[in-house]
């Protein structure tokens, strides 16, 4: 099967963008679509990660949803691939979607897995805000995959890709960006493979130095409970459940998180879940790997002076 | 103003997963349907809040069956001003975007918006599809929209930040939490949904592109092993040399 993937890479490679590389070479030979002032340096990372070809449109600065996919489409044509896999981050949520519609592809939403093909075209995905999973079959000749970050992952197969220069008729884009706030330098919560968490247990958002202390020890992610960005102790973008993000990191630590049915549904995708809560009647219990009956004033800078102490010993 | 809302129904969020039919079908024996939470909070309240403003209308849109209805009379309860159901099961998101764009091309709408994604499905899919089929753009996961004439200023959710963006009138959006606050409609509502309008007309005949093969759940935890509050060096080896994720 021939594979293309798109990928965005405004100044670096994100992780989210190598697992979508490394996964279409799984399924066949890959061709890497992407655009914008992307360096050398950062080709030839895509190379190692399994691209065969890297196509580059060099007219194309920023994201606009339109633009994006006539690209992508182009490169289809210029490929006749049969496979396109696009992570499912923020652009591609925007994109993926429009691209299997243009294609008039099945497209595959949050897949997990790589697809089977012993009888059609199947790929597994969450579903119900990560309460199941779903097998999607296929039907279509062409395929979209969009891929759920931290589903898959990367693995580097120092081979190197050649890079074309690609153009193509891209239309006029109909979004204008006006400002791009960024959140910092930290590492996005969709990508994060270590997140701590806090919630109403943590009484206010004054607290949230004992939680951010332990996530900089060990170069994670803060999240938060729902409640606490409704009241607004902590930003929107924090919020981590049903309604908020689903994320799959390796290793979620809860503070103070009672642990209700939408805050789980969530982050059950993660590998592991450390739960700390005064209440040992907490249901968050059921659902983590280790728990600590305790509180979080006192056991959070405990568990970051624990993680000093063992940094320190493995130098 | 002339608003399109997508409306779908799904599971309440305290509902429980199981599915029936050998794990084919989504197990609804006790299961208390409710508007999809990002349909209704942000896309539809938005959506009111603007022609309260601005003057207008707001119709709802769903794909389903009778099945939909009493989750339809909740939109218009809220205040949307009547509804159009296309009769027939949502196939895939591809088969639903087809039948709302269909329905939408001749009508002239100034914006269609959807919510983010549904709490079922979680596929996020709907809206950029409606979006290509209709040639508009699709601003995805917005949390802000202000309309001044035909030009809307949006703020959108992007990979590590915000994004302020402007485009023009018509496009599609998806709503993200931020967009609005949610309403409770109250009794004068609930009464006047009962006799607004609630058209429902046939699906045009298209494929689905995709389907559900199985359902499964995910493995149980094999349950929780309780550290000591004052021996965090044991988390941290367990964390290190058991689970491996340090």
């Amino acid at each position: 099967m021939s594979v293309l993937v798109f990928i965005e890479a405004k100044s670096k490679v994100s992780k989210a963008a190598l697992e979508a590389v490394s996964y279409g070479s799984k399924i066949g030979s890959t061709t890497v679509i992407t655009y914008g002032n992307i360096n050398e340096q950062e080709l030839t990372v895509i190379g190692e990660y399994g691209a065969e070809k890297i196509l580059v449109n060099r007219s194309l600065n920023e994201s606009n949803d339109q633009q994006l996919t006539n690209l992508i489409s182009a490169a289809v044509d210029h490929t006749g691939a049969d496979v396109v896999v696009i992570s499912q981050d923020q652009t591609g949520k925007s994109i993926g979607p429009r691209v299997a519609a243009k294609l008039n592809a099945g497209h595959v939403s949050g897949a997990i897995s790589l697809p089977e093909t012993a009888n059609g075209f199947v790929v597994n995905t969450n579903v119900f805000s990560g309460k199941a999973m779903a097998k999607i079959t296929v039907h279509s000749d062409k395929k979209v995959i969009s891929l759920l970050p931290n589903s898959h992952a990367p693995v580097k197969t120092n081979g190197s890709a050649t890079v074309e220069e690609f153009n193509a008729d891209l239309g006029e884009g109909r979004i204008i960006v006006k400002e791009l706030k960024t959140q910092g330098e930290g590492i996005p919560l969709p990508e994060a493979e270590l997140v701590v968490s806090a919630g109403r247990g943590l009484k206010g958002p004054e607290n949230w130095g004992i939680v951010e202390d332990l996530a900089s020890t060990i170069g994670a992610t803060t999240a938060c409970s729902r409640p606490v960005s409704d009241i607004g102790w902590r930003p929107h973008h924090e919020h981590v459940g049903q309604t908020g993000i689903a994320i799959r990191p390796n290793l979620y630590i809860a503070a103070g998180i009672s642990g209700a049915i939408q805050h789980l549904a969530g982050v059950n995708g993660s590998k592991v879940i450390v739960v700390i809560n005064t209440d040992s009647e907490a249901p968050f219990f059921k659902a983590a790997d280790y728990g600590i009956i305790g509180d979080a004033f006192e056991v959070l800078p405990r568990l970051n002076e624990a993680f000093k102490k063992f940094q320190s010993s493995q130098n | 103003m002339k608003l399109l809302v997508c409306i779908s129904k799904a599971p309440d969020t305290t509902a429980k997963i199981s599915f029936s039919d050998n794990d084919t079908k989504f197990n609804e024996s006790g299961v208390q349907y409710i508007v999809n939470p990002y349909d209704e909070w942000y896309a539809l309240v938005r959506a009111l809040e603007i022609v309260e403003k601005n003057g207008g209308t707001v119709t709802t849109i769903t794909v389903g069956s009778s099945a939909d209805d009493p989750t339809i009379r909740k939109a218009l309860a809220i205040g949307a001003n009547d509804a159009v159901r296309i009769d027939s099961e949502a196939l895939d998101a591809s088969y639903v975007a087809k039948q709302i764009a269909e329905y939408a091309k001749d009508k002239e709408f100034d914006i269609i918006l959807t919510g983010k994604e549904t709490i079922n499905y979680n596929g996020a899919q709907v809206g950029g599809m409606i979006a290509e089929n209709l040639n508009q753009p699709f601003i995805s996961l917005a949390t802000k929209l202000e309309i001044e004439g035909n030009t809307a200023t949006l703020e959108r959710d992007v990979q590590g930040g915000t994004e302020v963006l402007e485009t023009q009138t018509p496009f599609v959006l998806s709503a993200s939490k931020g967009m609005a606050e949610q309403r409770i409609p109250n009794m004068r509502g609930i009464m006047a949904a009962r006799t607004k309008p609630l058209n429902v007309i046939p699906a045009i005949e298209i494929e689905n592109l995709t389907s559900v093969l199985s359902y499964s759940l995910p493995d149980a935890k094999s349950g929780c092993k309780y550290i000591d509050p004052e021996n965090m060096d044991e988390l941290v080896d367990l964390l290190h040399n058991e689970a491996k994720v340090i």
